[in-house]
């Protein structure tokens, strides 16, 4: 199966879920890791049409959502520096922080601007010479090549002006404090596309052998998702934990090299906060210290306030799995995609945002 | 935020960036992150540069995808509202 004639052919999909009901004896609860399969099982209502026995869950797999409050805190307080342009992904001038949002303090006349890529942040930084520009990096693997190269163009080009205020995280390390844990048991992953293309499959080798999780890297159609679903279930009903591949046309088990290496040659791991889980060690990635002159965290002595949750917000058990949107009380009520309160209404990909979205309306876990 | 959408390689240009077709609308990209790129081919593109290679009918396949999930749409919005500047 390649081509999107066949992940749309509803006949393979009927296949698909009736092979589906066929094999799956045991309850199982997978997880699904990344926020585009997330919206992708809404949107197609992909749990609707799996038997009772199987559940899916959402995991912290939104880089948006799992950004901790302290560190928006903190953006908001380096975008409120005199002499700074913030520049950020769309995704986060949202997210309310402990006290505001990006998207307040630019109201307020705080110099905050939408980016699509860093290549944009860096030419702001040089078209602005006697400002510093600041990129707000947020995201998985997937991302931080990109911000990586920024640093090594930045330094090609000697840009003096340009920083990144980095809280990005690795996937792989936040699977494991959720077996860790111990709060919900699960069954097999989903594994994210597109963190996968350039990660490749061994990272999540250990999940597999360590844990005895069945993986599924998965593309993001219905069929791609039914299909890494009939996949693991083969795998819990034979009693085999392995990581294989459903999304052949964008991942290899090496993954993307090159991209491995200058995230290598930029970035080392480092402890990171993720909203609702807490502080997981090795699961960021700040830059080197041969780097330093491009950390806003270093430059920017920022103070902030202590950090406040917002009350009744779900979002740290959601994005465990201890809890669905529909268990938060204030969802679709005082919390909607017009005024979210916590990010994963905030963010496209948030859970929320995505039940919202599409009315999804299921059981209890 | 970790999805990364096809395009078409329009035009090579120095310093290892290309001119990249994104739901029709051309749009700069590096390729520092990927080897032996040519005009014509298509890139998997994420956050402004490209991440992988792929294959043509694989590329036009996913397109449409995306065309439907709405991300081109608004990558193309960023880029006419011309809020990079
Ligand atoms: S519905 Fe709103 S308040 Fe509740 S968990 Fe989701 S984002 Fe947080």
């Amino acid at each position: 199966m390649r081509y999107l004639s066949e992940y749309r052919d509803p006949t393979i999909a009927k296949k698909l879920i009736e092979d589906i009901k066929k094999i799956s004896k045991k309850p199982v609860k997978f997880m699904e890791v990344c926020g585009t399969h997330t919206v992708s099982i809404s949107k197609n209502g992909i749990r609707q049409v799996l038997p009772e026995n199987i559940s899916l869950l959402s995991g912290p797999g939104c880089p948006v959502c799992v950004t901790a409050n302290g560190d928006i805190d903190k953006a908001i307080a380096i975008a409120e520096a005199p002499g700074v342009i913030f520049t950020t992904f769309g995704d986060m001038m949202k997210v309310p922080g402990s006290y505001s949002s990006l998207s307040e303090k630019s109201a307020d006349g705080a110099d905050i601007r939408v980016v699509y890529s860093t290549l944009d942040a860096l030419k702001i930084a040089k078209n602005n010479p006697d400002k510093k520009v600041v990129f707000f990096a947020v995201g998985f693997e997937t991302t931080a090549p990109t911000i990586a190269l920024s640093i090594l163009e930045a330094e090609r080009q000697g840009i003096k002006n340009y920083f990144i205020y980095s809280v990005h995280k690795m996937v792989p390390p936040a699977m494991a404090a959720l077996l860790n844990l111990g709060e919900v048991k699960l069954d097999g992953f989903i594994c994210p596309g597109h963190v996968s293309a350039i990660i490749g499959s061994k990272p999540y080798e250990f999940i597999a052998r360590d844990h005895k999780i069945s993986c599924v890297i998965a593309g993001f159609e219905p069929i791609d998702i039914l299909q890494s679903i009939s996949m693991l279930v083969k795998q819990v009903e034979n009693g085999e934990a392995k990581v294989e591949i459903g999304y052949k046309r964008g991942v290899s088990s090496l993954g993307n090299t090159k991209a491995q290496e200058v995230m290598k040659k930029v970035f080392e791991a480092c402890d990171a906060e993720w909203r609702g889980i807490g502080v997981i060690p090795e699961s960021g990635l700040s830059l080197r210290t041969n780097f330093e002159g491009f950390d806003a965290s270093k430059i920017f002595d920022v103070d902030v306030p202590p950090t406040k949750e917002h009350l009744g917000c779900s979002c740290g058990e959601i994005l465990r799995g201890v809890k669905l949107p529909y268990d938060c009380k204030l969802f679709g009520k005082a919390c909607t995609p017009e005024n979210p309160i916590g990010p994963c209404m905030v963010s496209t990909e948030g859970s929320c945002a995505a039940y919202y979205r599409y009315g999804e309306v299921v059981d209890g876990v | 935020m970790c999805l990364a959408v096809p395009g078409k390689v329009v035009r090579l240009k120095d310093l290892d960036m290309a001119d990249v077709e994104i739901g029709g609308v051309e749009t700069e990209v590096g390729l520092q992150l990927v080897s032996d790129v040519k005009v014509g081919e298509y890139v998997l593109v994420h956050a402004g540069y490209a991440i992988n290679k792929i294959d043509e009918e694989g590329a036009k396949e996913m397109m449409k995808l995306f065309e439907e999930i709405g991300e081109l749409d608004e990558i193309a919005k960023l880029r006419e509202n011309d809020e990079i500047s």
